[in-house]
């Protein structure tokens, strides 16, 4: 596999697209949404997580936005992720994503933990991508926080 | 709609010695560098450009031999190293032909621009001498723009206007990318107290047609400032012959280093312009209380300034004028036109104010028509848009093959909205790119919409 390659795996470009959890959903029961911005190339997401009414339990995660494929790919495989995860197993879920997207190549996001997300870790050997690939989770993070 | 004056300045009537690249190349190291295994093509001066030898030198052997604080102190380093800083203003003067007194350095254009912004809200603060109040501005004056401007000609003049309860207002651009004259026209009036403008724009690389800007300007008494940053190493300038009363532009983007920059200013507007940054250097009479201030450029030259840097910059600019300016114009807008001539070639390309094929059209524009541009001068850049392929991902394709190329909105957002994106790519040549560097360009960027699976 090319370096580029690797960055650019099929499972991401197929997300791209075709996202997944595109178009946000009602904004009823505890909710809240994020919006999020990379001013470095124009990524833009708006991400709404929905919470269960046991208050822990995500319902369901939605967005909508536009950029680049990473930043597309990230976001669809993260909405599959999370759905039906509690709060603390997303925050855990986001750490890790995170410290293996800054270890330069050195953290490989484990396939049965990160699901289709696992794909994302060639991203981490690009630094000026990680932004990208991060956008979705930051707003993940934020909009919990507040939900 | 190119002045006259500008089209006999660019286009001489002997035409100018061809410059050879590829001897030239062997002055900048860096272009030997290799990226994922393959030799760099760099097309991304129009943000930073590659440095030669003789400026790294020149920084160098002033560090080595003459280095010590400027303006102060009896001691023969410091009379050397002033001697030196000064010799370095005249000759960046003279390359934009200027007179030493009339050259501002300071960190880049965006220190230029803010240094404008605040010392003319000073003026209206009620701060200088008397001729001061020339500059000062009052409820209801308007500053005035254009929708092309990179962020550093633009949200100085947002703060400046929101700080003074005045109105920015902005020229719009055609279809075409050129800059609407007869809205110009229109636009500034009697109110209009700064026009602010670029040269050359960082997107489109068109050339403005300053003289009509400035005739404009003048006949309404409005203060005149231009961002020469895109043609300062590109077009032969000579800044008092265009009648702009001040512009600025950034050593690191014409072959000097980072961290410095000049600001020119007409002898008059400069004499009337209040400091913004005071502190040591730029003083006369100090007291507890009050201070008066050294004439310009000294007033605007508060603290240490950066003295290796402004010598590596005049070496940047001999390097620049022993090539040859006109050279150099011919040598990238050829460059420009190989890539124009491929890339059009390509399905699911559109070039960003291409008058040729009508598909650089931009939205919401005021008027629709880009007609009777065909004279329209240019830098040798085009900033483009892959269908269906974001700027960023197709910018990692480039770089996979070593092209190095900027994505983005490059500073000028406005402009990328106008044209219904958020980002584009752009390939900008300067005086040590290749025709067969071109060609590769063109050739990879063929391959773009293939790699991500898009249909033509």
């Amino acid at each position: 596999m090319s370096e580029l390659d690797t960055l650019y795996r099929e499972l991401i470009l197929d997300h791209s697209k075709h996202p997944q959890h595109f178009g946000l959903a009602e904004a009823e029961g505890a909710h809240a949404t994020s919006h999020q911005k990379n001013p470095v190339c124009g990524d833009e997401i708006t991400l709404r997580a929905r919470v269960d009414t046991d208050g822990e339990t995500i319902r369901d995660v939605t967005w909508e936005g536009s950029g680049c494929s990473i930043s597309q790919a990230s976001a669809s495989m993260l909405s599959e992720l999370v759905e039906g995860q509690t709060r603390a197993e997303a925050a855990t879920l986001i750490e890790g994503f995170r410290e293996a997207l800054r270890s330069r190549g050195q953290i490989e996001l484990d396939e049965d933990v990160y699901g289709d997300a696992a794909a994302l870790t060639g991203v981490s050997k690009f630094s000026a991508r990680v932004k990208c690939a991060m956008l979705a989770w930051v707003a993940l993070e934020d909009a919990l926080a507040r939900a | 709609m190119t002045s006259a004056t500008e089209t006999s300045r660019l286009a001489p009537a002997a035409p100018p010695e061809a410059l050879d690249a590829a001897r030239l190349r062997a002055d900048f190291p860096i272009l030997d560098e290799r990226v994922h295994g393959r030799p760099l093509i760099y097309l991304d001066s129009a943000a930073t450009s590659q440095k030669p030898r003789q400026v790294l030198q020149a920084e160098y052997d002033f560090l080595t031999h003459a280095n010590a604080a400027v303006h102060r102190g009896a001691h023969t380093l410091a009379a050397e190293a002033t001697d030196l800083f000064e010799d370095a203003r005249a000759t960046v003067a003279g390359f934009v032909g200027a007179e030493a007194d009339q050259l501002v350095w300071t960190s880049g254009a965006t220190m230029g621009l803010n240094l404008l912004a605040y010392a003319i809200g000073n003026a209206t603060a009620g701060r200088g001498g008397a001729d001061s109040a020339s500059l000062a501005l009052h409820p209801g004056d308007e500053i005035v723009t254009t929708a092309i401007e990179h962020h550093a000609n633009l949200i100085p003049w947002q703060e400046l206007a929101a700080r003074t309860g005045t109105t920015l207002r902005h020229i719009p651009a055609r279809a075409d990318g050129t800059l609407d004259l007869d809205a110009a026209a229109a636009l500034i009036g009697p109110r209009t107290r700064i026009v602010a403008f670029t040269h050359v724009s960082n997107v489109l690389g068109i050339v403005n047609p300053v003289a009509e800007i400035v005739a404009l300007a003048a006949e309404v008494g409005a203060v005149t400032v231009m961002d020469a940053c895109q043609s300062a190493p590109h077009l032969p300038l000579d800044l008092p012959a265009l009648g702009v009363d001040f512009a600025v532009f950034s050593g690191h983007k014409m072959l000097g280093p980072y961290g410095v920059g000049g600001l020119y200013g007409r002898a008059e507007r400069l004499e009337a312009l209040p400091p913004f940054l005071t502190g040591g250097s730029m003083i006369t009479t100090v007291t507890l209380d009050t201070a008066e201030y050294l004439p310009p450029p000294q007033r605007f030259e508060a603290g240490t300034q950066p003295v290796g840097p402004a010598i590596g910059l005049a070496a940047a600019v001999r390097y620049l004028d022993e090539v040859g300016l006109e050279a150099i114009h011919a040598h990238e807008t050829a460059l420009a036109a190989r890539m124009h001539a491929g890339l059009v070639e390509i399905p699911g390309i559109r070039l960003l104010g291409d008058p040729s094929t009508g598909s650089g059209t931009a939205t919401g524009s005021g008027t629709a028509t880009g007609s009777g541009t065909g004279a329209v001068e240019r830098v040798g850049l085009w900033s483009f848009d892959v269908d269906g392929v974001h700027a960023h991902d197709a910018g990692q394709f480039l770089d996979d093959r070593g092209i190095a190329v900027r994505v983005g909105h490059h500073c000028a957002a406005p402009l990328h909205r106008q044209y219904g994106i958020t980002a584009s790519v752009r390939a900008s040549a300067a005086l040590y790119n290749t025709a067969d560097e071109v060609d590769e360009f063109v050739d990879a960027v063929r391959g773009i919409r293939a790699y991500f699976g898009v249909e033509s």
